[in-house]
């Protein structure tokens, strides 16, 4: 049984200029240990379907679907329940950890408050787990940096300590929301192998969202690509990468350089991703895709099994399969 | 830079506003036009007694010297003698500030305990009725002149009600309280309406932050989201504008203490206008200038105490 | 039409409440059959009733008719107390922002100089030493209020005069004063303009204070702080003298505050 379930997730934003469909139907698991990657450009509504899984986002935000933890209904259970499983079972890490700290709390408060809210410890016992964590993400003289603020810390150490605060309660499950992509390009790495090395450590699932197909590729064991809120393909790294099933798949892996950039073209996506203010009725990516077909704009592709563990939302896989193994 | 040398430079900023105040103060008594003198004088204004009263005052020395001696008088707190009480400034003005202060420090007191408590209402339910009635209360009390909500006030509770003094003041600190309870009230309103619109805001600003999710993400209870996340980043910026609104603050007791006949310094500067007690008006001035420059000093330090950021 | 119905409600009542106050300072005859100085001495302090819906004063003067015949000098305070600082704080706060560096830093001193005195106190120190009345206390606004305008309209230019625009108008050889007032003005004045309406309501409130303390506008100037000033002796007795023309003047603060947060609304203009 998996960890974590979407199933038939809809999140629509209601604002001023009317309603945004930002995630359109979205289904997908997570299994214990294992390492999913949602990959999609901005506006795919990645970032949204990571944050609805907590229920994080706001009021006006109207979400339909379901998500179960370990089962139970996620979006189901009272208040109390659910701050249980916020923080000590699913924790989050977000994408600017500038923003995402208090600015006016130490970091040890931060980490504290976390270890109040789901552990028995007392006050010695969880200033020493705070010492411990963050010498587990790898911050030096922690004893000293648990007195500090978040702006006298770098801009990766900042990083390092919200993945620290996320950890605080040994969660079995943590969403990060593009956590590398506020920071330098060698810091970046950092932080990626970090988490790698806590997932393998701590037996932690991770669902790590981002634009990057190169950080899916180097960290993750599944992949699932969104566009235009809609899960497109998902499947292994290893079957996504090289026998993409959806027309949109196959357009970002020509368009970002590769082992062999040196000598293939690159091939840019013609065109811009769709407004989501109105549903589209077909496949969203028709109006941009090489391999369109009729029914591409009239009736929308489910998602549909290619092979064992790889599933893929377009008309065209069949010869998106054939042409690139050819 | 660290934070006690940041704040042993904020507290020796006083000094030369202090001085910039004096200088001000100064050119403004010089460069307005018409003779203070043949003002003060009225119809007694002979030549001979101007010359005589000019003498007095020192200003038939150049304008340096003058400017030397105010600032040295300044200074050294020697700023004349009142021309309607016959004794000195310093002692009149020493008299009378600590009612003032009092009334300011009740009324600040008053605006808060109403303002913080409401503005988190209105912020929480935005744009639903609760808002909608409290900001519009606000917006209400924003546009009533000082004068016209203490008129009635005095006509509601001090002559139909009768349960507080109609003005004055009193000897024990208790009926002291007492009868500055509709001054305060009076002057705490607008000043309480301008701190919930700026709290309200500010609260709406930190509420949508980045940390208040993550707060939420660690699966914290609401009352500490509220109280640790919320509350005190929206106040920094609340704090900020109490301070500076210190001055609209005793422009107010101005108005207060005389529609309440409180014997503090607002009421003082408006009959000194009319007893062209000139030495007093300058010294007002002066001291309530000086007063308000203190009070952006506590700010600042407030601000350094509740936000790590600031000094460093 | 259309335009009307997109506007907020707040907006629209503080549009429909200058409108009228401007209606009343065009033609207060039309509102009230009584002439505002008409003593009446078969109406001494009458309590409103329906001939004289607001009451009479003390000289059976109907105050419908003078609150009404009031607001001509307090829409003129209104505007007069706004325009002079802002003109002024306008054309400094352009030439401060645009030329900025030692200018600036002496601008910036002087702000600071200024807020440290309170507001009123320092209008009426100035109106003290000028002598009463209205014209001194427009004086008086215009020294104090300036910089308030100045320094809005300093931190506008300062963006713009690094907008891509300007550098255009450069490499074009337009003269300075060409730059500045054909394009970096036009382009900089909006928050201006939303905060002038908002000051109107504070200039109401300056206005008609300054009135009731006896340092505005003189009797038999009719002005709302005036009127106030007259009937609080009879506070106890006749209530009305002071709290209807004090109605007035909250309504008319309304609607100056009302449009102002609606411009700003509508505009998009931070504060």
């Amino acid at each position: 049984m998996s960890l974590l379930s979407v199933e038939n997730l809809h999140v629509t934003f209601s604002t001023p200029r009317g309603p945004v469909h930002a995630v359109d139907g979205v289904s997908f698991g997570v299994g214990a240990g294992e390492v999913l990657g949602i990959v999609g450009e901005s506006g795919s509504g990645k970032s949204v379907t990571l944050r609805a899984i907590p229920k994080l986002l706001h009021a006006n935000a109207t979400v339909s679907g379901t998500v179960r933890w370990r089962g139970e209904d996620l979006h189901a259970m009272d208040d109390a329940r659910l701050r249980a499983v916020r923080g000590g079972q699913v924790a989050v890490v977000f994408q600017e950890p500038m923003s995402a700290l208090n600015p006016v709390l130490p970091i040890g408060v931060q980490i504290d408050e976390v270890l109040t809210a789901h552990t028995q410890f007392d006050a010695a016992a969880r200033r020493k787990r705070g010492i411990e964590l963050l010498g587990l993400v790898g911050i030096a003289s922690a004893a000293t940096r648990l007195g500090q603020f978040p702006h006298e810390f770098s801009g990766g150490m900042r990083q390092r300590a919200m993945i620290a605060i996320a950890l605080a309660a040994a969660p079995a499950l943590l969403l990060a929301d593009e956590p590398t992509t506020a920071l330098d390009v060698t810091i970046q790495d950092q932080i990626l192998k970090l988490l790698l090395r806590l997932v393998g450590e701590l037996g932690m699932a991770l669902v790590l969202v981002t634009h990057d197909l190169g950080v899916v590729a180097e960290t993750c064991d599944r992949v699932a690509v969104m566009y235009a809120g809609r899960l497109c393909e998902t499947g292994t790294v290893h079957d996504v990468f090289l026998r993409p099933h959806h027309a949109y798949t196959h357009a970002l892996l020509r368009s970002m350089p590769g082992e062999g950039a040196a000598r293939s073209m690159l091939v840019p996506i013609p065109g811009q991703p769709p407004r989501i203010d109105a549903p589209v009725p077909g496949c969203a990516f028709a109006p941009r895709c090489t391999f369109t077909e009729a029914r591409c704009a009239t009736t929308r592709p489910a998602l549909v099994a290619m092979a064992d563990g790889h599933e893929s939302a377009c008309y065209a896989a069949a010869r998106l399969g054939s042409e690139i193994a050819a | 830079m660290s934070r006690g040398a940041w704040l042993i430079s904020r507290l020796l900023q006083i000094v030369p506003t202090f001085l910039l105040i004096g200088l001000a103060v100064f050119v403004l008594a010089r460069l307005l036009p018409g003779n203070a003198v043949m003002a003060m004088l009225g119809d007694r204004g002979t030549d001979e007694a101007v010359e005589r009263m000019s003498h007095a005052l020192g200003l038939d020395q150049s304008i340096f010297v003058q400017l030397v001696g105010f600032l040295e008088g300044v200074m050294s707190g020697r700023l004349g003698d009142s021309l309607a009480f016959r004794i000195p400034v310093t002692r009149l003005i020493g008299e009378r500030l600590p009612v003032t202060m009092m009334l300011t420090g009740m009324a600040t007191l008053f605006a808060l305990l109403a303002a913080v408590p409401l503005a988190f209402v209105a912020a929480l339910n935005a744009n639903r009725w609760p808002d909608l009635v409290i900001r519009g209360i606000f917006q209400v009390g924003l546009s009533s002149p000082i004068f016209y909500v203490g008129l009635v006030l005095l006509t509601v509770f001090a002559a139909w009600l009768r349960w507080f003094p109609v003005g004055g003041y009193g000897d024990t600190l208790w009926e002291r309280v007492y009868h500055l309870f509709l001054p305060a009230m009076t002057l705490g309103l607008s000043f309480a309406a301008i701190v919930m619109r700026n709290l309200r805001a500010s609260i709406l600003g930190v509420i949508h932050a980045e940390y208040v999710d993550f707060a939420r993400a660690k699966g914290l209870r609401a009352r500490v989201i509220l109280t640790r996340h919320v509350m005190r980043n929206a106040l920094i910026a609340t704090v900020t504008l109490v301070g500076l609104q210190i001055g609209s603050l005793l422009g107010g007791a101005v108005i207060t203490e005389t529609v309440f006949a409180v014997p503090g310094v607002g009421r003082l500067m408006v009959d000194s206008i009319f007893a062209r007690d000139y030495p007093v008006i300058q010294a007002l001035t002066l001291v309530l200038a000086v007063f308000v420059s203190l009070a952006f000093l506590v700010t600042d330090i407030v601000q350094m105490w509740l936000d790590p950021r600031v000094g460093r | 039409m259309r335009l009307f119905k997109r506007l907020p409600a707040p907006l629209l009542l503080g549009l429909a409440i200058l409108a009228l106050m401007a209606a009343f300072a065009i033609a207060p005859g039309a509102f009230t059959p009584y002439d505002p100085l008409g003593f009446d001495f078969s109406a001494l302090l009458a309590a409103p009733s329906l001939a004289h819906p607001f009451g009479t004063d003390q000289f059976g003067r109907d105050l419908l008719a003078r609150s009404i015949s009031a607001t001509a000098i307090d829409l003129q305070i209104a505007l007069f107390a706004t325009i002079f600082p802002g003109l002024l704080g306008t054309l400094i706060g352009l030439l401060v922002g645009w030329y900025g560096g030692v200018v600036d830093a002496l601008f910036g001193r002087l702000v600071d100089l200024v807020v440290t005195f309170p507001f009123l106190v320092l209008v009426i120190a100035i109106v003290a030493v000028l002598g009463p009345g209205l014209v001194n206390m427009y004086i008086a606004v215009t020294i104090v209020g300036w910089v308030f305008y100045a320094r809005l309209m300093r931190s506008e230019v300062m963006v713009q005069k690094n907008g891509e625009y300007i550098a255009a108008c450069k490499v074009l050889g337009y003269s300075t004063p060409r730059i500045l007032f054909r394009h970096i003005l036009p382009n900089a004045i909006r928050p201006v303009l939303v905060y002038a309406v908002t000051d109107m309501a504070l200039a109401i409130l300056l206005g008609s204070s300054l009135g009731y303390l006896g340092l505005g506008a003189q009797p038999p100037e009719a002005e709302w702080g005036v009127l106030i000033a007259d009937g609080k002796n009879f506070f106890t007795t006749a209530p009305w003298i002071a709290l209807f023309p004090g109605t007035v003047i909250v309504i008319a603060g309304l609607g100056f505050s009302l449009t102002g947060d609606g411009l700003a609304d509508l505009l998009e203009v931070k504060r």
